[in-house]
């Protein structure tokens, strides 16, 4: 079916409504966090506008370098975790009867509904030398004596890839309800052992979603700030916890702003990066 | 013995019977066509032999060997699915080279053999082609190349043709009937459409409620029915009430002399195909009865006669086309070679 283009103003009618909403919600806060980026800050009250790059300028530091270098780091490593543990258990949950299948979503779902703070206090206590689960460990007399697992990088990835999970999961389900199953059987018939057939076809079938997913984890991971404070030391804090810091602690709007816009900026490029990676692999 | 041996199979899935005790012999080389209509169980008893379903109970052999519990990927078969299921991530050469990928034959053996399959089903020079560009029937081709490509034991397909229209379906028949016999492999079908298998099978089984009712060459299954079922369910029938008593049957309140009635039958049905009934003059025939319907579809005329009770068919070529019409009387002629005497 052909659809003809709209030919008068009011054809665009429908558009009004959602344009409205992103102009108000999304443009007019960017626009106005990119200009208070420029600002200059007024270190006795908030900030004054002008039009100065010092902001910038700050932030092209070796300290700044390395955080953001750490936050694109741990974005993609609990990306990666969450991808690598979420296709295998769909896989298997779509195979799964109809009554398993909705109890891990209802469980899958209700992780959801905790808050990051919960989740992190959770894990906390976890990890804790006097109530975690090192304990249960020297009582299966695995380990010799209980220990603090956080704060360290570990904890912190542990539970953003928790928090990130049902995510990964809910995003991969329709993909994986709607693939042939006759397509693992087929890969069977000819050879293949059910793993072999899972790497050789069900991954591949699956690569476009595989790789939207990525992309969502990463920049779901990029925004926690409050996971690597509650469960890392100050070297995993990431750029999100350091853009809270100057905005809300420092009172330093601007320098915030213009990290944010940065922050932006570099996940635009490499999601950019990722799509004509995937373009050429698909042309290949 | 080579071949295929299915050795009382039963499949239940929870208080479902969907196989039962089935006992079936292929021997090598040949082909055959499971018939039934949907839900006899012929699937099932096609994914016991490939290894994707497990029999509840019952041996499969293959040339001699137990393959029952022997994992789908080490059977070495072929299999045609009925989505077909070729891999959309894959070009047409690749999909019919993954069972040799798999087995790590070299880059330029899979090229060739690709190339060959490619020719074999006429579709050369479309190796790097993506599935998803192809017509109905050159994914049907590939489908049955890349389950072709290791020269399989078994070459198994479930209702390989349905997805076709009706002219593609019976060329592709053909098709594959020569292609089978060329290159000599045991083959199974399953089908629920019964040209389909008289027209590729050299044994048709026909299935009903999971049962095997009976295991013929196709005229013999269409000629000598073994019980009702499969003479209703192959072509057309008429399925005929009889009383015996002792000296002759009595078929449609009228004596039927030599008809050869098992000693000890009192009553049963006869079968009689439609083109075996003969029309003539009232009185001319034991059997009279009163026309009700003319169905003349040109290339044949269906005459419903109604006698005794019960409507018979009888079908005529256009070269005997019977001069009757609605309400007149008739003769039925009926020939007892051409009837089948079952249980009823």
């Amino acid at each position: 079916m052909r659809r003809e283009a709209p030919q008068k103003f009011t054809d665009y009618g429908p558009l009004f409504f959602p344009a409205g909403m992103l102009i108000v919600f999304f443009v007019v806060p960017f626009a106005t966090m990119i200009a208070v980026s420029f600002f200059r800050r007024d270190p006795s009250g908030f900030y004054t506008p002008d039009f100065v790059f010092d902001n910038y300028a700050r932030f092209l530091s070796l300290f700044f370098g390395k955080v953001l270098g750490f936050s694109l780091f741990l974005a993609v490593t609990v990306a990666i975790c969450c991808v690598v543990l979420a296709v295998p258990f769909t896989y298997l949950l779509s195979r799964a009867k109809r009554r398993t299948q909705v109890l891990w979503l209802v469980a899958l779902l209700s992780i959801l509904s905790l808050s990051e703070v919960i989740i992190g206090f959770a894990w906390s206590t976890l990890f804790s030398r006097t109530a975690g689960i090192t304990n249960l460990l020297v009582m299966l007399d695995i380990m010799n004596e209980a220990v603090a697992l956080n704060p360290s990088f570990g904890a912190v990835l542990t539970a953003m890839t928790y928090q990130a999970l049902p995510y990964t999961v809910l995003v991969l389900y329709p993909a994986l309800v709607r693939l042939d199953p006759t397509l693992t059987e087929a890969a069977r018939t000819l050879g293949a052992s059910p793993i072999k057939s899972f790497f050789t076809v069900v991954v591949p079938a699956l690569r476009n979603t595989i790789v939207a997913t990525l992309i969502m984890v990463f920049i779901f991971a990029l925004g926690s700030y409050l996971l690597p404070q509650i469960l890392g030391r100050p070297q995993h804090w990431t750029l999100s916890v350091l853009i809270t810091d100057q905005a809300i602690y420092q009172s330093n709007m601007p320098f915030a702003a213009a990290m944010a816009v940065f922050l932006v900026l570099v996940t635009l490029g490499l999601v950019a990066l990722t799509v004509i990676a995937g373009r050429k692999g698909e042309a290949a | 013995m080579s071949g295929l041996t299915l050795q009382n199979i039963v499949k239940q899935f929870g208080q479902f019977t969907a196989v039962k005790n089935v006992e079936l012999t292929v021997p090598h080389g040949t082909f055959v066509c499971l018939l039934g209509p949907s839900g006899c169980g012929k699937t099932t008893l096609m994914r016991m032999v490939a290894g994707l379903d497990l029999p509840t109970s019952g041996a499969i052999k293959l040339d001699g060997k137990d393959i029952t519990n022997v994992p789908t990927h080490k059977r070495d078969l072929g299999m045609v699915f009925q989505s077909l299921a070729l891999f959309p991530h894959l070009t047409v050469g690749e999909n019919i080279a993954y069972s040799l990928r798999i087995r790590g034959v070299g880059k330029e053996e899979q090229k060739k053999r690709v190339d060959e399959l490619l020719a074999m089903i006429h579709l050369t020079g479309y190796a790097d082609r993506p599935v998803a560009k192809l017509s109905g029937g050159q994914r049907q081709r590939v489908a049955i190349a890349r389950a072709l490509a290791i020269s399989p034991k078994l070459f198994l397909l479930d209702e390989p043709l349905s997805a076709l229209d009706a002219k593609l379906r019976e060329a592709m028949q053909v098709e594959l009937r020569q292609l089978q016999q060329r290159l000599g492999i045991t083959t199974i079908v399953v089908t629920h459409d019964q040209r389909e298998a008289m027209t590729m099978a050299d044994t048709v089984v026909v299935m009903n409620s999971g049962e095997i009712r009976q295991a013929a060459a196709p005229v013999e299954i269409y000629r000598r029915p073994a019980d009702t079922f499969v003479a209703d369910f192959i072509g057309m029938t008429n399925l005929i009430d009889f009383n015996a008593d002792g000296s002759g049957a009595n078929v449609l309140g009228a004596s039927v002399p030599g008809l050869a009635i098992p000693a000890g039958l009192k009553s049963g049905i006869i079968s009689v195909r439609p083109e075996d009934v003969h029309l003539t003059a009232p009185g001319n025939a034991p059997i009279t009865g009163t026309v009700t319907f003319v169905r003349d579809l040109g290339g044949t005329i269906e005459t419903f006669v109604e006698a005794g009770g019960k409507q018979v068919v009888a079908v005529s070529m256009p070269n005997a086309r019977p001069d009757v019409t609605v309400g007149q009387s008739v003769g039925l002629q009926l020939n007892p070679a051409d009837c089948v005497v079952l249980k009823s």
